[in-house]
């Protein structure tokens, strides 16, 4: 078994990759600089030539601190916590005008039966328009980590994919049908429970036990990195472009084309239902996306 | 209505699909695409800020049919389109200089997701000063923290890697503690849009009623987004960040994600809090003990510094408690003094990571014991490093000295609290003088040995930001009375 490296002889490894400035290096090399601290990053930074006998009493004087500090935090965190309202009681609050509003006519002015939905993606949908990018940004910034080192897991051999019976017949039997569910929940997310937010994790979950099940070979023939960008793009734009038409009719008064139209009907509540399923897409694509990434290092 | 009040409504619709549309194309047209979206947005802020001075109030503008307390909401006066187009004209002059090195840093294959963030950066940075929602500012919050992580770990070092990490960890904290502050605010008003809030906050401290959670919830939610914007004790994460990260991405995390966070407190204390409340719970005091340390921490920090970059990113800490000293001294000067040194920052920090940078290059090491002669070699980033750190020092006709002069005019409002802020912007200022002068000296030396010169021509993207920047901080240094009383007068529509 390899010595572990302790984490300043990795930290020295690091700077001499990153800090030898390629394209000049006629100056000299710099010598490493002293490892910033790692466990304390609260503390400022000790100055090495102290003793480790001091270290240890800066280290007890720190969890003494901490633990001080921690406990301060507490009480105070508990004494707001018992000046709140009851959990629940009539009288809260949030009990005020504008939840009055939501529940008293947020089927009429939204055409959602679901008030949720109809809080979500019209009296608030500009949090939600936010909301859904955050997928988006968050599946981004997981492939700038990971995009590319997929080559190097495989070639070592650490990640494969077992096929097993009872996973494979399982899923044979169940991924279907938790598809279709995901898909009725995106589909009726404005009529009852369900939405674009839990219909879509349920078809990501759908998705990835397919690809535990069968690999990733044959759902990767339609869902490759390409179809998923389309596919983000296109909710994604379509959510902003409409939205941007909602709220630009609103601010300036305007009539939008969208009615509520009958409430409880399938084709009803105005934008509600096409968002519903941008915002399904989306979610789901980032499930299964985030899912494969961190597994094999690509989609 | 002029139509110019659907800018902030664009702008935002605008970010969102140029990130979206650039996760499809080639690197090279992301580029394009990013460059033109700060230009437009800094276009159209501009637009919207001089209706602003024209109109002389506040607009609201709803984001659908429903009107606060109900629905979404914007409200720009002059102060946020004003903050809005500098902070969009620094992305394009940080994307624009750094190009030399985000060629080199970025994985060729990904490097349009890069400017994917940074667009993400752009709409945050734009929807966290128009928003008038206290939860679409978590939103955006979130937006944000995940973008400036991507720009920073893009360079896939271990160095930025474990920064990122580190950043990633503090910055999740500030918004928790964010969230946090933001449900007990909710729990006892009801509201989440900023004039209501203020309303109820208001007869709730009158009736003296749930005086612990109103005081609970301003404190997490100062804290949450002081540490976010790297507050001392909590700003230990800024020298790996900004140090290590390729020099645009410094420069915005820096000079921009910091000042997004510290204007959106701005104006939840002005529009959600009420000055009057959150002056008078001592919220305030705690947030000029801490600026102050930070001051002097962060200057002292950056004195034992030896690698430019990290100084430069130290000194960061420093500027950020000047900016907190200043909102906690009074509401009036106090504010109007940050306000002036948010623009100082902005302009000057992106100047002193990307000339460090490029003083770097020629220097062959970013230690400074190696720096000498560098600004005879490159007389561009030698002179730009120079008003950038004497901007920062506080030497007058840059911007830094109108900044300084404005906090100790502030300090005087307060007599209790004068003597301690002028101790403090004195030492720091000699500190600051120490270190960089220590620099500015050094790379004017006569060089110990003879090497090419580099041209303006050689590396003419970084030329031209740096004279963009240099003139922009000279010319704002020193016609800085328009400026203030443009501020001073934003400052009451808030």
């Amino acid at each position: 078994m390899k010595r572990k490296k302790s984490i300043k002889e990795r930290l020295r490894e690091w700077d001499a990759d990153a800090f030898d400035l390629t394209e000049r290096t006629a100056g000299p090399m710099h010598p490493a600089p002293a490892a910033p601290e790692e466990e304390k990053p609260e503390e400022p930074p000790a100055p090495e030539r102290e003793t480790r006998l001091g270290s240890r009493a800066l280290r007890i004087l720190y969890s003494v601190l901490a633990a001080l500090f921690g406990t301060v935090m507490l009480s105070f965190l508990l004494a707001t916590a018992s000046e709140l309202p009851p959990y629940g009681a009539a009288e809260n609050p949030v009990h005020n005008a504008v939840s009055e509003r939501y529940i008293r006519d947020g089927m009429r002015e939204t055409g959602a039966v679901n008030i949720v939905a109809g809080v979500i993606l019209d009296y608030r949908a500009f949090d939600t328009l936010g909301e859904s990018h955050v997928l988006f940004t968050a599946l981004t910034a997981v492939l700038i980590l990971l995009l590319g080192e997929g080559v190097h897991r495989e070639s070592t051999g650490q990640i494969r994919m077992q096929q097993d019976r009872i996973v494979t017949n399982t899923a044979s039997v169940l991924t279907p049908i938790i598809i279709l569910f995901g898909v009725y929940g995106i589909l009726t997310g404005h009529l009852g429970p369900g939405g674009g937010f839990s219909g879509g994790s349920i078809v990501g979950a759908g998705l990835i036990l397919h690809s535990v099940a069968f690999g990733y070979d044959r759902l990767g023939r339609y869902l490759n990195i390409k179809t998923f960008r389309i596919v983000c793009f296109a909710a994604l734009a379509f959510y902003s472009l409409s939205k941007c038409y909602s709220f630009f009719c609103g601010a300036n008064g305007l009539h939008t084309v969208f009615s509520p139209g009958v409430p409880g009907r399938i084709l009803s509540a105005g934008l509600i239902l096409p968002l519903n399923i941008a915002v399904g897409v989306v979610v789901a694509c980032t499930m299964y996306g985030l899912f494969s990434v961190f597994q094999r290092g690509k989609i | 209505m002029a139509f110019s009040v659907n800018f902030p409504l664009f702008s935002i619709v605008l970010c969102l699909l140029c990130a979206v549309v650039s996760s499809l194309l080639p690197s090279k047209a992301a580029r394009a695409v990013s460059i033109a979206l700060c230009a437009a947005l800094a276009a159209g802020a501009a637009c919207l800020a001089s209706y602003g001075v024209s109109v002389g109030k506040a607009t609201e503008y709803l984001m659908g049919h429903y009107p606060h307390p109900w629905g979404n909401e914007l409200r720009f006066g002059v102060l946020e389109p004003l903050l809005v187009s500098v902070f969009a004209v620094v992305m394009l002059l940080c994307l624009i200089g750094g190009k030399r090195y985000l060629a080199a840093d970025l994985d060729p294959e990904k490097s349009n997701l890069y400017y994917v963030m940074c667009d993400l950066v752009l709409v945050s940075l734009t929807a966290l000063s128009y928003t008038n929602d206290l939860f679409t500012g978590y939103v955006f919050i979130e937006i944000c923290t995940i973008a400036s992580c991507g720009i920073l770990m893009i360079r896939q070092l271990g160095r930025t890697t474990l920064a990122s990490v580190r950043y990633m960890i503090f910055s999740l904290i500030g918004s928790g503690l964010f969230l946090l502050g933001l449900i007990l605010l909710y729990a006892v008003t009801g509201h989440l849009l900023m004039p209501n809030v203020k309303e109820s906050v208001a007869a709730l401290w009158a009736e003296g009623r749930y005086r612990t959670v109103l005081l609970m919830s301003m404190a997490l939610i100062t804290v949450g987004l002081g540490v976010k914007s790297g507050l001392f004790p909590f700003h230990f994460w800024m020298p790996d960040t900004y140090g290590y990260a390729t020099p645009s991405s410094g420069g915005i995390l820096s000079g921009l994600v910091s000042k997004g966070y510290i204007l959106l407190l701005i104006r939840i204390v002005y529009g959600a809090f009420g000055t009057d409340i959150f002056y008078r719970s001592g919220i305030s005091n705690v947030l000029f003990v801490f600026g102050a340390c930070g001051v002097i921490v962060g200057s002292i920090s950056a004195a034992r510094e030896k690698d430019v970059s990290r100084m430069v990113a130290y000194s960061s800490a420093a500027q950020i408690g000047y900016i907190y000293l200043g909102i906690g001294l009074s509401p009036g000067m106090g504010v109007l003094a940050s306000l002036f040194h948010i623009l100082t920052h902005a302009l000057t920090k992106p100047l002193l990571f990307l000339s460090a940078a490029e003083l770097a290059s020629c220097a062959g090491s970013r230690q400074r014991a190696v720096w000498r002669g560098a600004g005879h070699i490159n007389r561009v980033a030698g002179f730009a490093f120079s008003v950038g750190a004497f901007s920062m020092i506080g030497i007058p006709l840059t911007m830094g000295f109108v900044s300084k002069y404005r906090f100790a005019l502030a300090a005087f409002e307060r007599p209790l609290l004068m003597i301690p802020t002028l101790i403090v912007l004195a030492v720091s200022t000699v500190l600051n003088g120490l270190y960089f002068i220590r620099v500015v000296v050094a790379i004017y030396l006569p060089p110990e040995r003879r090497t090419d010169r580099v041209r303006i021509t050689d590396h003419p993207a970084y030329a031209v930001c740096a004279i963009a920047f240099t003139a922009m901080n000279l010319a704002a240094g020193i016609a800085a009375l328009p400026i203030v009383r443009l501020l001073e007068s934003s400052l009451t529509l808030l």
